[in-house]
């Protein structure tokens, strides 16, 4: 028992749709309870689904371990009955020591409240004891880098140091368990080189750690041990790389699954892609493209009930083989509006030139219609692309270069060095994350 | 998750926490408020910090809306309708009946919206949910501070001096206070699913206040019915707020003792409701 600090003895965790949505308002429950009575539908026959069913897993103290899964998958369910947020449906948990959570930095934060202020506050909000907090002060304060900023509200704050504010406040407590929810994904590149170099030291300081991240390297780098969900349910549990790897292979084999046919979808399904395909330069479907060819992705939809769509928006989000997500095409950004849609047909993406080494890429879909969410496929299928003379030289470099490829061009000139070194030429490659659409 | 400080030493007995679907729903765990007391001591001092900082004029605004309150009370009702006030002039009369309604208005209205408000909070992160409405029930007696050191100088200006029973006011307020917290739980339960209580929040406070003895006297209520009257708490609390203030007013005992009765029950009813609702909060907010 002492050794031991997590036990979980078949956990589930069941929702009725909709419950997670959005808030309701009284006339719609009136109404549905209404209609529930009118066509006799029991309340049994609500939509309830697990979001987590038969887990049992015993973590001994001390142990890092990785919770790697979809979206949905029901790692995040797990984490959030163990920082108590949400009760279990069914099974039983016992938590060993004391147990902080840290699902999103910055809970609690004020924006009217200065720096000093929300360290205090946050610091409560996370569980820390006054005494403790003031201990650890300044410490908190140098990890941030905000000393100058103090006395500022943190509204003032940029959005690099509002995070490193929030991360070090929870970086700083010191529970027996702690549970850390994605929270790496943010700040800049320093910081999180930064902030996973606290969570390593923190892991050695023998605290139990269970860690959800899509980030595979961080979570390789960080866990002894990692643990596969699916659909729910614990799917395998082993070392962290051997996980991820079986968790790499699912993603590509799920991928080959048609599409009409995939259950594991969200949204309201008033609209539902189901199928996908590749067209060429020719408008051929094609299994596989080439670098720099042209290539449409066309997706086939159905509406739910033969009614004629308004206000649509799609985005098709590309992944790498570490499922990181390498860019988003979707018809909001590129101002095509689909005002009105008939109740089935094609919807086409065209790439003029596609700028991807060889490999696979899996793709997810999302899908809005009146700014609902209308469907939501993850590891929606593979894009299979070949080698390709993307740059017109038969040339191609090699895969250490990253996925991408640019068009680009060198020239030399006799100029005096000084004025040409001063305006270097700069192709860039539009940043992912700047681009607004729903796809994770 | 309570933190008892032998868990910072290992050897000493460890801190368990067992999760388990079908908690006993009635029992509250009281030692668990107590070991978080200091988060409550944030959230009251986070309140009342935000409050004043967001606004220019600060703790003014707590002795302008009673006073404007009470300008429009005394034209209307005073001087219009002549809604007899005893023996006390009617400004003052209003001034002390407006004074406590105020309070009670404000912190039933934040205890019923608090949870939605802080919605992020409870989805994000685990601390005994009573705390987000008893926070700003207790950041509201702030403002009722201030208005009442107001209220002694205008007491004083119509010739009365606050008697004895001026020592009824503190445990007066800390009814108050558990009426609003208790039918605020009840309300907040129905608001993290239907928002549509910050609707209809506002109408049941006005028609409320017309329901209490703020703008007339409880003498207008026929003698026979008014342990009856005194079931809205508020009746017989503003009742004695005022005889304690102006000290010649003689103390309503048996509407304190109905309205304490009410008070209490409206509390621990809103607990019975809230502890019902608490563990499916963070699902449906």
């Amino acid at each position: 028992m002492s050794d031991v600090a997590i036990s979980i003895e078949g956990v589930g965790k069941q929702y009725t749709l909709g419950q997670r949505e959005r808030y309701q308002s009284l006339r719609e429950t009136i109404t549905r309870t209404v209609q529930r009575i009118v066509r006799r539908i029991p309340a049994e026959k609500e939509d309830r689904f697990w979001a987590l069913r038969d887990v049992s897993l015993t973590i001994p103290k001390g142990q890092i371990v990785g919770l790697i899964g979809r979206n949905g998958a029901g790692k995040s369910t797990l984490l959030k009955i163990l920082s108590r947020i949400t009760a279990v449906t069914e099974g039983r948990v016992v938590l060993s020591g004391r147990v902080g959570s840290l699902l999103e930095v910055g809970v609690g934060f004020h924006p009217e409240l200065s720096g000093r202020e929300n360290i205090f506050l946050n610091g409560a909000i996370l569980g820390m004891r006054r005494h403790e907090i003031q201990s650890k002060f300044d410490e908190i304060v140098a990890f941030a880098e905000v000393e100058r900023f103090l006395d500022t509200p943190v509204k003032r704050y940029s959005s690099g140091m509002y995070v490193r504010l929030a991360f070090s406040v929870a970086a700083h407590l010191e529970p027996e368990i702690l549970l850390v929810d994605e929270v790496l994904a943010v700040g800049d590149a320093a910081f999180q080189k930064k902030c996973l170099g606290k969570m390593g030291s923190v892991a050695r300081e023998g605290r139990t750690i269970i860690f959800v991240s899509h980030n595979m390297v961080a979570l390789m780098a960080l866990c002894e041990r990692g643990i596969l969900f699916e659909s729910g349910r614990l799917v395998a549990d082993g070392t962290a790389s051997e996980t991820v790897e079986r968790y790499l292979r699912d993603v590509n084999n799920v991928a080959e699954n048609a599409l009409a046919q995939r259950q594991d979808r969200r949204g309201n399904q008033q609209l539902r892609i189901v199928g996908f395909e590749m067209r060429d330069a020719r408008g051929v479907t094609v299994p596989s493209v080439a670098s720099g060819q042209a290539v449409t992705l066309a997706l086939h939809y159905e509406s739910a009930n033969g009614a004629r769509l308004a206000n649509v928006h799609l985005a098709i989000g590309i992944h790498g083989k570490f499922d990181e997500s390498l860019f988003h095409l979707s018809n909001t950004t590129s101002n095509d509006e689909f005002a009105r849609l008939a109740d089935q047909g094609v919807i086409t993406c065209h790439i003029p030139e596609l700028p991807l080494q060889p490999g696979n890429y899996t793709f997810n879909l999302y899908c809005t219609v009146n700014d609902d969410v209308a469907d939501w496929v993850q590891n929606a299928g593979t894009l299979v692309v070949d080698g390709g003379d993307f740059f017109g030289t038969g040339r191609m470099p090699g895969p250490e270069g990253g996925p991408f490829l640019v068009k680009h061009r060198w020239a030399a000139s006799d100029e005096p060095a000084a004025t040409t070194a001063r305006s270097p030429a700069l192709v860039a490659v539009p940043d992912p994350g700047n681009l607004s659409s729903g796809t994770k | 998750m309570s933190f008892s400080p032998a868990a910072h030493h290992p050897g000493g007995p460890r801190h368990v926490t067992i999760i388990e679907p079908l908690q006993r729903w009635w029992r509250i765990d009281w030692s668990e408020l107590w070991a978080n007391r200091e988060l409550l001591f944030y959230l009251v001092w986070r309140d009342i910090k935000v409050r004043y900082k967001q606004t220019a004029l600060g703790f003014i605004w707590a002795l302008v809306q009673p006073l404007s309150a009470v300008v429009v009370f005394s034209v209307f009702f005073g001087r219009l309708a002549r809604i007899p006030s005893g023996d006390m002039p009617y400004p003052l009369f209003a001034y002390t009946g407006t004074l406590l309604w105020q309070f009670f208005a404000r912190s039933l209205n934040e205890a019923s919206t608090s949870l939605a408000a802080n919605e992020r909070l409870l989805t994000k992160v685990y601390f005994p949910r009573l705390f987000l409405p008893a926070s700003v029930v207790l950041a509201a007696v702030v403002d009722l501070f201030v208005a009442l050191v107001l209220a002694v100088p205008f007491v004083i200006y119509y010739g009365y001096a606050p008697g004895w029973s001026v020592l009824l006011i503190p445990p007066v307020v800390f009814l108050v206070m558990l009426t609003a917290f208790g039918i605020g739980l009840i309300f907040s339960s129905f608001d993290v699913r239907y928002r549509d209580v910050r609707y209809v929040l506002p109408f049941i406070i006005q028609v409320w206040m017309f329901a209490s003895p703020v703008v007339y006297p409880s003498a207008l209520v026929p003698e026979r019915w008014r342990s009856l009257f005194a079931l809205n708490p508020m009746a017989g609390f503003i009742e004695v707020f005022r005889s304690g203030l102006v000290g010649s007013y003689h103390v309503p005992w048996s509407m304190l003792i109905v309205s304490c009765v009410a008070a209490v029950s409206f509390c621990v009813l809103g607990l019975f409701v809230f502890h019902g609702t608490e563990r499916r909060i963070a699902d449906v907010v």
